[in-house]
């Protein structure tokens, strides 16, 4: 779900149908009849935007047909956890969850914990930055409060009514078969199907995986699309267990990489967070938040004293804190959104923008244009000119004269990039899996790696302030930036830079080989404590290519994984509670007696028995009890209920995507009230919803996606010749139904808009997308690719100018599978013509919608 | 040769460590020696006999080899190296097999040694040569100044020490000791840093850590987490 494989991961799709050949069940349940439906042994379309509900619905089936697998759930999952009563359900309010404030339109998330439970951090904490909120917690950078590993209240039968596994019935209880079929546009028998498909296939002896990818995290309700398959696969016994799990099909190199050593606001290497404002000065309270008393976060000092010592060496020490005092702090949203509405508001001076090209790949890309053209300078590394580079003689909006280049001051520098064969370094695939790719030649003329253009600027600004007295150039002065150099260029040594990220122990300079070995006396230096082991005993675990014919079919010594060089993390959970396998045909990791043995690493502590108990006061992972697979959990266990670290939901329920035509069949409240939006802001005007008036004006469902043959933005696609033969140019896909309704014609042009902006393409009519009947009502769903702007060897509208850019509150993540539009025959209007055509259909549609206003309960205006 | 020697390069000659790669059928073996052409000759190698008498009977291997295409020889023979390495597109990760000649990719092709793509390549990891050897790939550092109306030539050593002051600049005028609030901040909200997600690790760790050092907190990529 969430994912066409078999056209954007076709590789890993072979597996997929090697399974299929073996007999195996592929179900695909998508809007669109893909090349993954065709090959699927079973294809059910739904409409998008509607996956919980869906997935709500399979929980449901399992549940009232009491089909879950009783010993997993019982010991491995936080089912038998008793809740507050403070906490109260959607149900009870109407789509609404307990600790609401209207006015702030945020959750008091501290009425969802566990019963007995201190809220971490300490009450009256708060503002420390592990608010009722939960936001610093959200990234797994610490758990719940537990003080022994276990929750203080419990009930083994499942029965009391506050426990989670009752919670969790009751909240899925309309969830049925005929409630899913007429949300989600499906027949009630294709449901049953797949619940039924879904049931056979787990247990003990078999197991199902849900493979998903941006269909289902480009949601306003992104995270707890997946939250909803991690009930699922809970309740079935589904992760930790060969074949089984919740699988990301992420779509770039090491977008992976990028999350663990990230290029993000929020999280320092290894998911450690980044300090608060509201965390003030103190290095203590700021431990005293992320230090988790139970599970592997309770390691949390060691970990980030390691990585100051790598960032900083022998500047950072016990009696500065570490340099926490004059360490950079973040607010609760500095994401790319955000940096978007500062940019426009003219407070972003300088941008660098390195691999990656917002002009087209950013939802909203008007907005994106519209601030490039606001700052003061802009550097722009890639290897050809895409369209960040050039929106200021080259966009729709110099066609349209919202902008003029010659009033544009953006000072640009465009350096071009070298190519993965030009440079060495790891990527991190989506299955954790560090590969080395070597250097196979030079690279040309200006072309340098982004190793060079960082190191070297960083170099040059060190220069610049040497010297300097002022406290805000400690950190930068103390910065450890000194590494080898190779080639005439002066190439920065890649495997330098991946010694420092393993670590070291400071006083032998001897490598470190896991992360057990971290210390948080400022003896050992990591710069990313998940990937220590990567280099240990100085080799490269990485460029490990031993071929696939010489090893097992894990293929341990194909580089390496993190942690630990484990492919499946949690895989005690791949043995009963007792550490024998589930079944001789699932075996995978177990206990034969003395220690946890199998085909992998194991993911629990070697020697800890099964039938271990923790002593009272233990901490960290001596905390987590023998038959607790879920090591990183400060209660071991996997979370059906999520009490902390999430803004928006302690259980996922189904809300309409934020621009929909249809209002919620389940709750008054229509979509999640907790999404992002920017309301009222000129830059990002939402259609109307639902039976709003003027929401006719938009009546269909438009969802973006990729092809084969291009990449994300087009940036390393629209400049190969064979692929842009391959796929010319932009089109639509319609059904018969809908091109019949709307006048469009096969191979003829259609004009896409909504209130941001409005595209053409090529019409492809087609039964791939058919009309679903919602709530007893007709609608049509319209597919476009989103590669193309106005550059390179093919040029096209691009569909991400449709997008508004109302966010997930969890991770900021724009909701470009589902939103409204409408389609007219015919191409668009050009240059201002095509500003007016918008504008004027926004405009009747917005006096239309001031008529008549909607008000939904518990908001002023809860849309 | 080509290049100066990197610690732990992989430098395998071509033919060595593409093995495996090439089918039967394009095995290279010597043909046989020819002797003056006789009638008996001509006939023995008319294609039909060759098929039975060569064991080859459904005509799809030695027997259906002209002295042209048997002469053929596989590009990736010339080339001086190969170089193991990995797609640059998506996150499934496929080997792929770089092949040198004279300092220039001269063939990208699938790693069979890999278990994740056992040697498969999608059409954009097929044509990552030509992604690579594009024909509008940029070489030169490009300038547009302040209202400009073209690109400019610029020096890239120019351009990093422009960008290096633009940096110290902007930092040092926009810098944010506290919040309004008079809470620590450290930080400069001027200047914002995207990107990562093609990148290498190794890469995205100088970035992190240079911002941190430089209190440049709007640090974000294409993912969401």
């Amino acid at each position: 779900m969430g994912s066409n494989m078999a056209e954007n991961h076709p590789v890993g799709f072979q597996w997929v149908m090697e399974a299929r050949e073996r007999g195996a069940e592929v179900i695909h349940i998508d809007p669109r009849f893909t090349r993954t439906s065709a090959m699927a042994t079973k294809w059910v379309g739904i409409r998008a935007g509607s996956d919980i509900a869906f997935l709500g619905g399979i929980v449901n089936y399992i549940l009232q047909n009491d089909l879950w697998f009783e010993e997993y759930v019982r010991h491995y999952t936080n089912a038998p956890v008793i809740i507050e009563d403070t906490f109260a359900d959607t149900e009870e309010l109407d789509g609404l969850f307990s600790g609401w404030d209207p006015e702030e339109c945020t959750y008091d998330t501290t009425t969802w914990k566990y019963e007995g439970m201190e809220l971490h951090g300490a009450a009256g904490n708060r503002e420390e930055g592990f608010g009722p909120t939960g936001h610093q917690a959200g990234h797994g950078g610490a758990g719940g409060g537990l003080r022994h590993g276990e929750p203080p209240s419990e009930d083994p039968e499942l029965s009391h009514p506050r426990c989670v596994f009752q919670i969790l019935k009751r909240h899925y209880q309309r969830y049925t078969p005929e409630l899913v079929a007429e949300t989600c546009g499906c027949s009630v028998d294709d449901f049953v199907f797949v619940c039924e498909a879904l049931v056979r296939n787990s247990g003990r002896e078999r197991t199902s995986a849900f493979c998903y990818a941006v269909g289902w995290t480009q949601h306003t309700v992104g995270v707890q699309y997946i939250r909803t398959a991690a009930i699922i696969q809970q309740l079935l016994g589904n992760i930790g267990r060969p074949g089984g799990g919740i699988l990301a099909l992420r779509g770039h190199a090491s977008i992976q990489g990028s999350t663990d050593i990230p290029t993000l606001f929020d999280i320092l290497p290894g998911y450690l967070s980044m300090p608060h404002t509201k965390t003030y000065g103190d290095f203590d309270r700021f431990m005293e938040a992320n230090i988790s008393p139970t599970g592997w976060w309770g390691h949390f000092k060691a970990y980030w004293v390691s990585l100051m010592k790598a960032y900083f060496g022998e500047h950072a020490n016990e009696d500065n804190d570490w340099l926490f005092r004059t360490f950079p702090r973040i607010d609760d949203d500095n994401s790319t959104y955000w940096t978007l509405e500062q940019m426009l508001e003219g407070t972003v001076k300088g941008y660098i923008v390195a691999g990656e090209n917002p002009a087209v790949g950013n939802a909203n890309g008007k907005a994106h244009r519209l601030a490039l053209a606001k700052l003061d300078w802009l550097v722009v590394r890639d290897l050809v000119e895409i369209e960040t580079a050039s929106f200021w003689y080259d966009s729709p909006e110099i066609e349209s004269g919202e902008l003029s280049t010659t009033s544009i001051p953006t000072e640009v520098f465009f350096l071009p990039a070298a190519s993965h064969v030009e440079k060495d370094g790891s990527f991190t695939n989506t299955q954790r899996l560090l590969q080395w790719h070597w250097q196979a030649v030079e690279p040309r003329e200006d072309c340098r790696s982004e190793l060079w253009f960082y190191f070297h600027r960083g170099r040059r600004i060190k220069e610049k302030l040497a010297g300097s007295k002022d406290e805000r150039d400690a950190l930068i002065e103390a910065l450890q930036w000194s590494y080898p150099t190779h080639s005439p260029i002066q190439e920065p040594d890649a495997e330098a830079v991946l010694a420092e990220i393993n670590g070291s122990v400071l006083e032998s300079g001897a490598f470190l080989s896991s992360y057990k070995e971290l210390k948080d006396d400022g003896s050992t230096a990591c710069g990313c404590w998940i990937y220590c082991g990567v280099y240990a005993d100085g080799v490269n675990n990485a460029a490990r290519k031993k071929p696939r014919w010489e090893q097992n079919a894990t293929a341990p010594e194909w580089a390496w994984a993190w942690p630990a060089n484990r492919r499946i993390i949690y895989n005690r959970a791949s043995a009963d509670p007792d550490g024998r396998p589930w079944s001789e045909r699932k075996k995978y990791v177990w206990w034969n007696g003395r220690r946890w043995t199998g085909d992998d690493v194991p993911d629990f502590d070697e020697t800890k028995a099964p039938d271990y108990v923790p002593r009272r006061g233990a901490r960290a992972e001596e905390a987590i009890a023998g038959s607790h697979p879920f090591i990183m959990q400060p209660d071991g266990r996997a979370w059906l209920y999520v009490p902390q670290g999430l803004e928006d939901a302690p259980l996922p329920a189904h809300y309409e995507p934020h621009e929909s035509p249809f209002d919620n069949i389940l709750y008054a409240q229509r979509a999640s009230p907790r999404r992002q939006r920017h309301a009222g802001a000129a830059w990002d005007p939402y259609n109307p919803v639902a039976d709003e008036p003027g929401s006719d004006l938009y009546p269909h469902v438009l969802t973006t996606y990729r092809l084969t043959e291009h990449h994300t933005a087009g940036g390393m696609t629209r400049s190969v010749p064979y692929l842009n033969e391959l796929q010319p140019e932009l089109f639509c896909e319609v059904s018969p139904e809908l091109a019949r309704e709307a006048r469009l014609e096969h191979g003829g042009w259609a004009t896409i808009y909504t209130s941001r902006s409005a595209i053409e393409a090529r019409v492809l009519v087609t039964r791939r997308v058919k009309p679903l009947v919602v709530g007893g009502r007709t609608t049509h769903q319209i597919g476009v690719p989103y590669h193309w702007g106005t550059r390179l060897l093919s040029t096209g509208d691009s569909a991400n100018d449709l997008m508004h850019a109302a966010l997930d509150p969890n991770v900021h993540i724009m909701e470009t599978k589902a939103v409204t539009c409408g389609i007219r025959p015919g191409r668009r209007p050009q240059g201002k013509a095509l500003v007016d055509f918008v504008a004027e259909i926004r405009d009747q549609a917005q006096s239309q919608q001031a008529q008549e206003p909607r008000t939904e309960p518990g908001e002023v205006r809860r849309t | 040769m080509l290049l100066a020697p990197v610690r732990g390069r992989c430098n395998v000659p071509a033919r060595q460590d593409a093995r495996g790669t090439h089918a039967e059928p394009f095995c290279l073996e010597r043909t046989r020696e020819k002797g003056w052409v006789t009638l008996v000759d001509t006939i023995a190698s008319w294609p039909v006999l060759r098929q039975l008498r060569e064991g080859d009977p459904l005509g799809r291997g030695r027997a259906a080899q002209s002295p042209r295409s048997k002469a053929l020889r596989p590009r990736i023979d010339e080339a001086d190296h190969v170089v193991q390495s990995i797609c640059p597109y998506c996150a499934v990760g496929c080997g792929q097999l770089v092949y040198v000649r004279d300092g220039e990719v001269m063939h990208i092709e699938g790693d069979p040694a890999s278990p994740i793509s056992r040697g498969r390549l999608c059409p954009k990891g097929q044509a990552s040569k030509s992604y690579i050897q594009s024909p509008v790939r940029e070489l030169k550092v490009k300038y547009r100044r302040p209202y400009g109306t073209v690109w400019e030539e610029l020096d890239l050593e120019t351009a990093m020490d422009m960008i290096a002051d633009r940096v110290v600049e902007t930092r040092a005028r926009h810098w944010q000791d506290e919040t309004e609030d008079g809470a620590p901040a450290n930080r400069t909200l001027a200047i914002a840093n995207l990107g990562g997600a093609t990148l290498d690790n190794e890469e995205n760790y100088l970035i992190k850590k240079l911002c941190v050092g430089l209190g440049i907190v709007q640090v974000e990529n294409q993912a969401r987490i």
